[in-house]
């Protein structure tokens, strides 16, 4: 039986403080630029910010997204275990979003396609950016 | 350039919103915040206006690092002329507003003149409106916003908002955001109400690029380890600013019963440890930490107040966490009127930002009032039955509730310490600089502090100056005004960026300087910086000195100028506020009534506005 042991990011929302370093980390990486609303990784804050939550694409085995995408946009990188978009592929349908379980595929309103978490290409900068450890990467136990 | 460029300007009397570019020759000489948010403000009203009068200006300015991987980017400035002091009012806010309207394509938002009716202001990258608010009108700070949220189906949009307290006027109302983070001092709330705006909301997805990402990401690397690896950052995560309230306690600086005693046994039922053990029910009170934007030092907290408790018992809708203490709540709740109960001074806390309040200039105005009930000035015929002995928790929140709501005797707690002890006739009892109370720090155990209080632009701040290391290591008032004046500037200048001040644990001008440098392009030394800080400083000055302020106003209440200091290790001594004071005023190139000579104002380019002053 062959074990994977890919790795993935660990979130740990007992650690996350709401600062959203990764938020902007996510989007200077993808779009050039600081702009939370486009960032692929998110931060829910719960009860005046008792509880803040980060959360975003697990790269999840069934991936709805691929399976229903009609223009197949999106595939599977091996070596990472994440689920890639396509972009000259995308017509920007949608079904995806609706088909994602987690809703951590979205839609860019800018550009006319879906994005989601692909992991940097293996070094993930939401990761590298967060001040207390709640997000790393690694191989969860 | 991490400027927008973009300064989005909304006439409240005629409804108009317009988008005008940024003036980047002001940008380059004030770069945002706090300084440039004073530049358009002397740009566009006459200082000597009434501050609740259609004539003021409210200008909400990020900076230039505002919404950027920087550390700490999360704040903005709200600057306008405050009810409380009537002299410049920049108060500065972090959470997630200011970012979001950064975000959204501004630079700066100025809101100018007065709405007929009661309106909020509805931000979504181009498209700006302005909205009838009646439904919100005489709700709070935290209905408000999540009514607003919910309207417009968006949990992203982020809110600054008054409360009750801004409507009425209440003279040190402020602006809350995010539910627990405020522009806290001086009264711009007030200003807020009087233009009928009720709140401000924003979304924004246009994002902020900086002049040249790989080299700021790289620097960006280098300012955040600073901070991780800083000793001082680690407290200040781990304890909060109430660390400060034991060391001030065993220094003998913590003001106690309106500053007639400068330590406070009971403080170590306040204190971070308290914060962290639970009480006979089992009950802790700090649940965990909690950042702004862009922050990784996260020095605020999240607590709860233990249900058994007299002030929530019976009111299950405060059975929730939210924001809790830091040593200026835990200051002005706890030493200055002299309790030690630790849910009812973070209930205190919850009402602060419920109905928008300055905690500060609120504890030291009841702190007045409790004098003035123990000498028998005033009785409970005038607190509504409540009587308003020191140590009294139930007082303190009841207290706090009324003047939220304007109610009762809380009308009169909302002038502020300095109106309310002039009305009943003991206008020493007003622990005030410029009528802004001071922050949890005496004035005699730190005499550079005192110089602060009494110079700084917006009346009484511990946050205007840092002479904190000097003062602990050197009771008397020798040598304070170079590094009282030298700080100031640097603070100006901080405060301007779009960055918080607690950075300062760990980083210099120097690291400002990179920061600055790969963000906004152009030549930026630290030589230039602290310039900036220092033309800031003088314009400020210049602002109040139109205003009607003078040499007069940088003064300190007789309590901390003639009565010794009962005991610590300043014990015996008094401000010397005497001999510092000519020394600073010449070291600031200021004529010995205070105001800045010609020469000073020319080398930092304020020449015209000199002659300004003097024609007026």
């Amino acid at each position: 039986m062959l074990i994977v042991t890919l790795k993935t990011l660990i979130l740990d929302a007992d650690r996350c403080t709401s600062c959203l370093q990764c938020e902007m980390a996510c989007s200077l990486e993808h779009e050039g630029l600081f702009a939370p609303a486009f960032s692929r990784i998110k931060v829910f804050e719960f009860e005046h910010g008792k509880r803040s939550v980060p959360y975003t694409c697990t790269q999840c085995e069934e991936a709805w997204c691929m399976q229903v995408c009609p223009t197949k946009a999106i595939t599977i990188n091996h070596a990472l275990g994440t689920k890639v978009v396509d972009e000259s592929l995308c017509v920007g349908c949608k079904v995806c979003t609706m088909a994602c379980p987690y809703g951590t595929i979205n839609y860019n309103t800018v550009s006319g396609k879906v994005t989601k978490c692909d992991l940097c290409d293996g070094e993930p900068k939401c990761a590298e950016a967060c001040p207390t450890d709640a997000i790393t990467y690694g191989v969860a136990s | 350039m991490s400027w927008n460029k973009r300064v989005l300007r909304v006439n409240l009397t005629e409804r108009t919103c317009k988008v005008e570019p940024l003036n980047m020759e002001w940008a380059n000489d004030y770069l945002g915040g706090r300084g440039l948010g004073t530049k358009y403000l002397m740009e566009c009203m006459d200082p000597a206006a009434d501050a609740l009068s259609p004539e003021n200006a409210l200008i909400f300015a990020t900076g230039p690092l505002t919404g950027t991987m920087c550390s700490t980017s999360g704040r903005y400035a709200v600057v306008t002329k405050g009810p409380l002091t009537n002299a410049i009012a920049a108060s500065n806010s972090g959470g997630k507003f200011g970012a979001e309207l950064k975000f959204a394509g501004y630079d700066l938002l100025i809101v100018e003149g007065k709405a007929s009716s009661p309106v909020y202001l509805m931000i979504q990258d181009d498209e700006v409106s302005i909205n009838d608010a009646d439904e919100y009108w005489g709700t709070t700070v935290w209905h408000t916003e999540e009514t607003i949220k919910e309207k417009h189906s968006d949990p992203q949009i982020k809110v600054a908002s008054i409360g009750v307290a801004g409507e009425q006027g209440v003279r040190y109302a402020c602006i809350v955001n995010d539910l627990h983070r405020a522009a806290g001092r001086s009264g711009v709330g007030a200003v807020m109400g009087s233009k009928n705006l009720k709140a401000v909301a924003a979304r924004g997805t246009r994002g902020v690029a900086v002049e040249n990402p790989k080299a700021f990401m790289e620097v960006v690397k280098h300012t955040h380890q600073l901070l991780e690896d800083s000793a001082g950052r680690k407290d200040l995560t781990k304890y909060g600013t109430n660390a400060m309230i034991d060391t001030m306690h065993s220094f003998g600086g913590l003001p106690t019963r309106n500053f007639q005693d400068v330590t406070f046994p009971g403080s170590e039922n306040i204190n971070p440890e308290a914060m962290t053990t639970p009480n006979e029910n089992g009950h802790t009170n700090l649940i965990t930490n909690k950042a702004c934007f862009g922050c990784t030092i996260g020095c605020g907290r999240i607590a709860h107040i233990d249900k058994n408790h007299f002030s929530i018992k019976d009111r299950q809708q405060y059975w929730h966490a939210s924001g809790g203490l830091e040593y200026e709540t835990a200051f002005a709740f706890g030493p200055v009127i002299g309790v030690d109960d630790i849910d009812a001074l973070t209930f205190a806390g919850y009402l602060m930002n419920e109905h928008g309040m300055d905690p500060i200039s609120f504890g030291v105005t009841l702190a007045a009032a409790m004098e003035l009930f123990e000498l028998g000035v005033i009785t409970t015929a005038e607190t509504d039955g409540v009587p308003l002995n020191f140590g009294n928790a139930e007082a303190l929140t009841i207290m706090a509730e009324k003047t939220g709501k304007h109610e009762g005797f809380g009308k009169m707690l909302g002038m502020g310490s300095k109106r309310l002890c002039e009305h009943y006739g003991r206008p020493e009892l007003s622990m005030s600089v410029k009528g802004q109370e001071f922050a949890g720090y005496d004035s005699r155990a730190l005499q550079g502090m005192g110089l602060g209080y009494a110079t700084s632009n917006r009346g009484a701040c511990h946050l205007r100056h840092d002479v904190f290391s000097e003062d602990m290591a050197d009771q008397s008032g020798n040598g304070k005004a170079w590094p009282c004046k030298t700080s100031q500037d640097k603070t100006a200048m901080i405060d301007s960026t779009g960055l918080c001040l607690f950075t300062t644990a760990a980083w210099d001008t120097n690291e400002f300087q990179q920061q600055v440098s790969v963000a906004c392009g152009g030549h930026w030394t630290s030589e230039r910086l602290i310039e900036t800080g220092e033309r800031i400083w003088n314009l400020e000055r210049l602002f109040n000195l139109r205003s009607g302020l003078s040499k007069a106003d940088d003064t300190l209440p007789p309590r901390l100028l003639e009565v010794p200091a009962p005991a610590g290790v300043a014990k015996g001594r008094v401000a010397e506020l005497s001999t510092m004071l000519p020394e600073y005023y010449a070291l600031r190139g200021w004529s010995q009534e205070g105001v800045p000579q010609q020469s000073t104002l020319d080398r930092l380019g304020l020449g015209e506005k000199q002659r300004d002053v003097e024609s007026a």
